[in-house]
């Protein structure tokens, strides 16, 4: 599940930007609550987003520490946004409940998030 | 049986999804449509949005569909769904995450002729003037009270700092002041995603276009159109601060859906009474979004009108530079309408669909009594926008709706497959149309084979009697968020 919510988290990145162009000189903590898993997803992302909209950070990755339920508490690694070098392209309005998706499955969690853009 | 299989052709290009189509219907769903766009809308599931709306508790008269509907997260985008204002529900996803996304005209009274190689500089200035994309910045510094102040007053702010002409104001919905306005309900968070993005395009599906208008009916003389003549065009909402409002207070009323009853085919359809404290704080928290967006789209006013003056050295007054009109297309609003004969006080979710009413109603200012409520049309890169106005028929069809836009037919990632931006930047500027953008695929996702053909949106809104073509515009110049 950690693992799941690291990736969706990267992936919102990538349609932002390209996070291969960010370098990690910084570390930013992040945490969550939620009413259950999917909708602590929803509020993690949401977390990220209002970490790049309106503190401008640009993340290259992201680890979550700790992860239950209705809580995640995490950190994300990067540098402040530039839009020139880290490609920016694309805003992003809201992860949305919209087909959204997340389960485990023979131990392999997957997630599918639909983002407003 | 598919929803598709239920529904019966009741009028022009009116088609019904009867109430027994699908469990849980409360009213029918409508959909103005011509065959080809209704099978469209049943391919990529937006009927059965239509269908999952006429779910939500206390609507009234139909759940429906404008001709430009396509697949919206919950609602469909092109969607109307009016409730009950004392019994019904309010629902943050009818209105979209991008609150009081809308469109406005400016006037000139310059010519397409006047215009020559002077549009390759407008263009250019243009676009180093009005922030665009992600990580910028607008040039409004604002500080908490005058946010606050902007979030109550709406464009009459801006306009008393001399951003914007006092007649700017009735040329807007509600005068630019959208009431009932609460910033204390507006969340901190929201307060920091749109503290610095007052007069910023956005991205997206946001542009500013230089257009010429090709095609007038009697009517656009009373509103100073004529044909020939240069008008500008420009397409944004509330930005990050109506983003963070809708994203708030669907985990609010998701919190709560439980403790009202309320069983819902979609998550993302979350509501509350409109009456309850999460209904009266999210309309609170909506108006404080709608106002920044109307601030928002006068702050760039201001700088198109900068711009131009600088490049015909002369005022913009001198210039005609008038507000035709501004619209809100993703809303939500309280009005009265007759239904069945009754009148009654409605909340009229709008997401993907515009305000056009008649010259006869109140909310229709003096200026526009005789022509009725603009409304403005934009259409894709390649092809037309249009001016369109509002019908006494619309009051009764539609409770005074009709499209916004041409509406997505192939997703942004199917477009991104099938179109290069480089090659369509080419492409449209061998048209004649000059292109600028930070963000070439961007581009490819806005691409005019993206999108439904606007003319025949148009055509089937005015044949259904839902709004009246007044003018048609042609792209000269755009700038892509």
């Amino acid at each position: 599940m950690a693992e799941a919510f690291e990736n969706c988290a990267v992936g919102m990145m990538s349609l932002m930007l390209d996070p291969g162009r960010v370098e990690t000189r910084r570390r930013v903590e992040l945490s969550a609550r939620g009413m259950d898993a999917k909708s602590l997803l929803v509020a993690w992302l949401s977390e990220i987003l209002y970490r790049v909209e309106a503190e401008g950070c640009a993340f290259a990755s992201f680890e979550v520490g700790e992860i239950d339920e209705v809580a995640v508490a995490g950190w994300g690694e990067g540098e402040p946004l530039d839009a020139v070098k880290h490609a920016a392209a694309l805003e992003i309005k809201a992860p949305t409940y919209h087909m959204l998706e997340l389960g485990e499955r023979e131990g392999v969690w997957t997630a599918q998030v639909i983002f407003d853009v | 049986m598919g929803i598709l299989e239920t529904v019966k052709e009741i009028g022009d290009f009116t088609w019904e999804i009867p109430p027994w189509a699908q469990e849980g219907m409360l009213v029918p769903g409508i959909v103005f449509a011509d065959r080809e766009l209704l099978e469209k809308a049943a391919r990529d599931n937006a009927l059965q949005q239509v269908a999952n709306v006429a779910c939500l508790p206390g609507i009234v008269k139909a759940s429906m569909a404008m001709p430009d509907i396509h697949w919206g997260y919950g609602f469909p985008i092109g969607g109307v769904a009016a409730t009950d204002h004392e019994l019904g529900v309010i629902s943050p996803g009818g209105v979209g995450y991008d609150i009081s996304c809308g469109v406005r005209l400016i006037k000139t009274s310059i010519t397409r002729a006047e215009m020559g190689d002077r549009l390759r500089e407008a263009i250019d200035l243009l676009d180093a003037r009005v922030p665009k994309g992600l990580g910028t910045k607008g040039r409004l510094r604002l500080d908490r009270g005058e946010m606050e102040r902007m979030m109550r007053k709406g464009a009459r702010e801006l306009v008393d700092r001399g951003i914007g002409w006092e007649e700017d104001l009735e040329a807007m919905e509600e005068n630019g002041r959208y009431p009932g306005a609460d910033p204390a309900k507006v969340s901190e968070r929201a307060f920091s995603r749109g503290r610095d993005q007052v007069g910023t395009l956005g991205s997206g599906n946001h542009f500013l276009e230089i257009q010429a208008v090709e095609d007038v009916s009697p009517t656009a003389e009373g509103l100073g159109l004529f044909e020939g003549q240069v008008v500008v065009m420009a397409h944004s909402g509330s930005r990050g601060l109506g983003h963070q409002v809708c994203t708030d207070y669907v985990e609010v009323m998701g919190a709560t859906l439980g403790r009202y009853g309320y069983r819902l085919p979609d998550r993302q359809l979350v509501c509350a009474p409109v009456r309850s404290r999460e209904g009266s704080d999210y309309l609170a928290a909506m108006a404080c979004a709608a106002n920044f967006a109307m601030c928002n789209r006068e702050a760039i006013t201001h700088w198109i009108r900068e711009c131009f003056e600088k490049v015909f050295r002369a005022g913009a007054r001198e210039l005609g530079m008038e507000l035709l009109y501004d619209v809100s297309h993703n809303l939500a609003k309280v009005e009265e309408h007759t239904v069945d004969g009754r009148k009654r006080k409605l909340v009229v979710h709008r997401k993907g669909a515009t305000r056009a009413f008649p010259g006869s109603r109140p909310e229709v200012g003096e200026k526009f009594t005789r022509s009725g409520q603009p409304v403005i049309i934009p259409g894709d890169m390649g092809t037309f926008s249009y001016v369109l106005v509002g019908t006494e028929e619309a009051m009764e069809r539609s409770l005074g709706s009709t499209c916004h836009g041409a509406g997505r037919a192939m997703s942004r990632k199917a477009a991104k497959k099938r179109v290069r931006g480089g090659e369509l930047k080419e492409r449209l500027e061998r048209e004649g149309i000059l292109v600028r953008t930070d963000h070439l695929a961007g581009l490819a996702e806005e691409a005019p084979e993206a999108y439904k053909d606007v003319r025949d949106v148009v055509r089937i809104c005015e044949g259904a009697g839902l709004s009246r073509v007044v003018a048609r515009m042609r792209p000269l110049a755009v700038i892509k968020g």
